[in-house]
């Protein structure tokens, strides 16, 4: 195989790679993206949020059995998928036993608008549940593991006689889900009537609110719905990926990121920001050490949002 | 204070309540030192004395970030980037080239000032959330930088040699001492910042950024002023713990731990106050330490829940953080007395005018103070302004009159530089101030007031119009002079005390007034002062303008109704669409079928010509 074509293999393998890794990226972005732009709220506990839900799917398959019911490949995504009315579930009690009593109205004559205790209110929970989950998990990393993991589907030849992609099973279809739930949200939030006042709201909050929305309701449904969203992400990286207590760190600056290249308070931005990161960290393996694929995200992230302030897909309402 | 005999007593007064909130500072600050020196002696064990010493280490960085973030309201994600270089920049000149940590914790202040400089000005051209998370990304990157240069796990070499000469003893007291000292150098800068100009400048940013522009404060330079001070405390913080660890590794000093660590000290302890991140660092770090050493083994994690759990149920109770919470508590016990002095219920804003004798018109051939030829600005397909001319005399209250939606709030926005224009030429003073920024236009002796009031609501009245004063002079009491000055311009002087936050549409709009005033501009625009208010106070409202006209401002105000204009204007402007439609005399306006029509429609300008 010539030079040429080993380099053609290479970046071929390393967009894939990207697109694999943006795809969930995407639908974690999604899930923080609708409690991010509802609320205005930066939460920093949805790392762990997301972890627990790591865990959740891993008990599902597990201790719960659909693992064993179910066989391993669909029971490790079904697994995936419940972890998103659990957490739901939960997101909604965090909402309504912390999270309301230092957002939304009754914070408005606090300094800065309260956003000062939302910081230190969720970095307290970041701290309860990451270190939570190491009484409860222990500290041995797990994974859902199925022969998924390790075995691979070949894409090609394409070009050439030799040159094809490798797709990981469990990767491959942990993005087909996450496809999935992201075009099903897509659909609820453009189609239904709770789906648009979440729209709304998130768009211009404060225009919903003089348009008849219940903020508190939209509140507590986007925490519930963003919990769940990164929650079922969380499930499908666990397919493939060990992970311990502290994963969640690992994966909030991601989702940041993410969401902030999007554009705050466009949901779908939020995927097309969390692809664009997968996307960044496997390209940037082919130029730099693997060491600096991570600079690199955060270099391509303070470009973009040095050239467009608003994001890639934000609106600027800036006004005198 | 060579001229103390002549400081009036209003003066005095000040500067006896400055010297006494000196002590009010100077007390706890000793009685802390004392009361820590003295555990710093009684303590023995060598756990609780690195404790000792990580409790102002935190603290330090916490001051830092309250300098930048509690301040100014930037918040940032990313102060681990100024700690981490501190902690590099001392390590690696220790390291590689035998430099003394003495030196180095001082160059590593200095590495984490310009750092603040590098990093605070291309990312103040974000704000609010995406600044925050956008500072995320600097220490961040430069942890993997670091990695992927081979500096993992660097370690201070031991120099039994000359153990004192490169900041190492035996015994661990000492480290505490430096801790201390460096904390209280910091602290010490804080309260300095917080009781002056720069303090109030960063207050005024975080409160209304417009507003503070338009005020003639320089918000980017006294934003990078911030961070290249907050960087700097930083840095030296960060080259100081690298000596108590010994090691440094990218993950303890550029991790998003440390950085989450500055905010959790601030707002903890209490957000915006210098002894805030103190309180925090106090209370908080024991804590850790105390659960570590007796859980964390036996049960890892339990320290990390009661910790977390303690933060949120301490920020449920006192969302700003303890300090604040206990001093409302103190305020609400005197409350009684306190309430009943301030704000007596007496009607403010009571100028006594004699009626109009004071002033006359300006002559037709008065010099021409502000010139605009041809202004245009567009936002997307909207033409907002377009090719707008007038001129504005010396003296003289010109009235700029037009149906909403004319575009004389923008036509102002242009003027005072909130917003640049399109095309066109501004002349003030036969000097153009085309393009120039908000606060400049205002050095330059143009003030403003909104037309949607912009008050700081949680500074007193007298530190609003003090903003405003900044830009007139560079001595702090001089500011307070000219505030007072302007408050009793407007009939304030009585009002000083209150939180701007509670007063009555009529008072924010005096208060406006005075902090436009309070700067000595030449050119005043006032934005439909009188909107919204009830017809005894836009009499009040009238009068007090004319008073500052008849002291030799040259007024330009923005009114959509005619009524009361025609009895204070000299001059009108009626702009339409973005055009001007008609200039002239109130009585030739008011007649110009043009004017009827855009204001009435049609067929009230056909009734008019009939």
């Amino acid at each position: 195989m010539s030079d040429f074509l080993i380099n053609v293999e290479n970046v071929l393998q390393a967009l894939s790679a990207g697109i694999l890794l943006g795809g969930i990226y995407g639908l974690m972005c999604v899930g923080l993206g609708i409690i991010f732009g509802v609320m205005r709220v930066i939460n920093f506990a949805q790392g762990d949020l997301m972890m627990i839900g790591m865990y959740c799917a891993f008990y599902l398959f597990s201790a719960a059995g659909l693992g064993t019911v179910l066989g391993p490949e669909v029971g490790a995504i079904v697994a995936a998928l419940l972890t998103g009315p659990i957490m739901y579930a939960f997101g909604l009690v965090l909402h309504r036993f912390l999270i309301s009593r230092v957002t939304g109205v009754r914070v408005a004559s606090l300094e800065g608008e309260g956003h000062y205790a939302q910081l230190i209110l969720t970095l307290g929970m970041a701290l309860v549940l990451s270190n939570g989950g190491l009484l409860l998990f222990g500290s041995t990393p797990v994974s859902v593991r199925s022969s998924l993991s390790s075995s691979a589907w070949e894409l090609g030849p394409l070009v050439g006689d030799y040159v094809s992609i490798f797709v990981n099973k469990a990767r491959g279809i942990a993005l087909l889900v996450s496809l999935a739930v992201a075009a099903g949200l897509y659909v609820f939030i453009n189609r239904s009537r709770l789906g648009k006042s979440l729209k709304a709201a998130a768009d211009n909050p404060e225009a919903a609110i003089y348009m008849g929305i219940d903020v508190d309701k939209a509140h507590r449904m986007a925490f519930g719905i963003g919990t769940a969203i990164t929650a079922i992400a969380g499930g499908l990286v666990a397919t493939y990926y060990p992970f311990q207590p502290y994963v969640g760190l690992e994966f909030v600056i991601v989702m940041y990121a993410g969401v902030v290249l999007g554009g705050l308070g466009s949901i779908i931005g939020a995927f097309w920001g969390g692809m664009i990161i997968g996307l960044v960290q496997q390209l940037a393996t082919l130029v730099l050490p693997t060491q600096l694929q991570n600079t690199a995200v955060f270099v391509v992230f303070l470009l973009v949002v040095f050239l467009r302030p608003q994001g890639l897909f934000g609106v600027n309402v800036t006004r005198a | 204070m060579t001229h103390q005999s002549e400081t009036p007593p209003a003066e005095v007064a000040r500067g006896a309540s400055r010297r006494k909130s000196m002590r009010s500072w100077l007390l706890p600050l000793l009685g802390f030192t004392v009361v820590y020196l003295a555990l710093v002696a009684l303590v023995r064990n060598q756990y609780y004395q690195l404790m000792l010493t990580l409790v102002p280490v935190w603290a330090t960085l916490g001051i830092s970030w309250n300098i930048l973030s509690g301040y100014s309201g930037l918040v940032s994600f990313g102060h681990a980037a100024f700690f981490g270089l501190g902690a590099y920049t001392l390590t690696i000149l220790f390291v590689f080239f035998g430099i003394t940590p003495w030196v180095g914790v001082f160059a590593a202040g200095g590495v984490g000032a310009l750092a603040g400089l590098v990093i605070g000005y291309p990312t103040f051209r974000l704000r609010g959330h995406y600044f925050a998370l956008s500072m995320l990304a600097y220490p961040l990157a430069l942890l993997y930088v670091f990695e992927w240069l081979g500096l993992q796990e660097v370690s201070l070499p031991m120099r039994r040699d000359a153990p004192v000469a490169f900041m190492q003893f035996s015994d661990n007291r000492i480290y505490t001492l430096i801790a201390l000292c460096i904390m209280i150098a910091a602290l010490l800068a804080s309260l300095r910042i917080e009781r002056s100009r720069f303090g109030m400048s960063l207050l005024a940013i975080k409160q209304n950024e417009i507003a503070a522009e338009a005020a003639g404060i320089n918000t980017f330079t006294w934003k990078l002023r911030a961070i290249v001070v907050s960087g700097l405390i930083a840095g030296m913080i960060g080259g100081f713990y690298a000596v108590v660890l010994l090691v440094v590794t990218p993950q303890t000093v550029f991790g998003m731990l440390t950085s989450a660590q500055a905010l959790i000290m601030a707002l903890f302890g209490g957000v915006g106050s210098a002894w805030g991140p103190v309180v925090g660092a106090a209370v908080l770090i024991p804590l850790t330490e105390i659960l570590h050493a007796e859980l964390g083994d036996k049960i890892p994690g339990i320290q990390g829940v009661v910790l977390g759990a303690a933060i949120i149920m301490t920020i449920l109770y006192a969302p700003e953080g303890i300090l604040w919470r206990v001093r409302d508590l103190l305020r609400k016990r005197q409350a009684g007395v306190a309430d009943r002095q301030i704000g007596d219920g007496k009607a403010s804003g009571t100028v006594t005018v004699e009626p109009d004798a004071a002033r006359r018109a300006p002559p037709a051939d008065a010099p021409t103070l502000l010139d605009v030829q041809g202004l245009a600005k567009s936002f997307g397909g909207l033409k907002a302004v377009q090719d707008v001319s007038f001129s504005v005399r010396e003296g003289e209250i010109l009235g700029i009159i037009g149906p909403n939606g004319a575009g004389k709030t923008t036509l102002f926005n242009l003027l005072n530089g909130v917003i640049s224009p399109d095309t066109g030429r501004i002349t003030f003073q036969g000097e153009s101030i085309f393009g120039l920024s908000a606060n400049a236009i205002c050095s330059r002796g143009i003030g403003r007031t909104f037309q949607v009031v912009r008050p700081f609501p949680r500074l007193t009245v007298l530190e609003n119009v003090v903003i405003g004063a900044f830009v007139a002079t560079d001595n702090d009491d001089d500011a307070y002079a000219q505030a007072r000055k302007a408050l009793a311009r407007v009939g304030m002087e009585r009002d000083e005390g209150l939180l701007a936050g509670g007063l009555t549409t009529k008072q924010l709009r005096l208060l406006e007034l005075a902090r436009a005033l309070a700067g000595n501009p030449k050119l005043l625009l006032l934005d439909e002062t009188l909107a919204g208010l009830g017809s005894d106070a836009v009499e009040e409202m009238l009068a007090v303008i004319r008073n500052v006209a008849a002291e030799g401002a040259t007024v330009v105000i923005i009114e959509h109704t005619m009524h009361a204009m025609v009895r204070l204007a000299d001059r009108f402007v009626v702009l339409d669409h973005g055009t001007v439609l008609a200039e002239g005399a109130p009585e030739e306006v008011t007649r110009n079928p043009n004017v009827i029509e855009a204001y009435l429609g049609k067929k009230w300008s056909a009734h008019a010509r009939a």
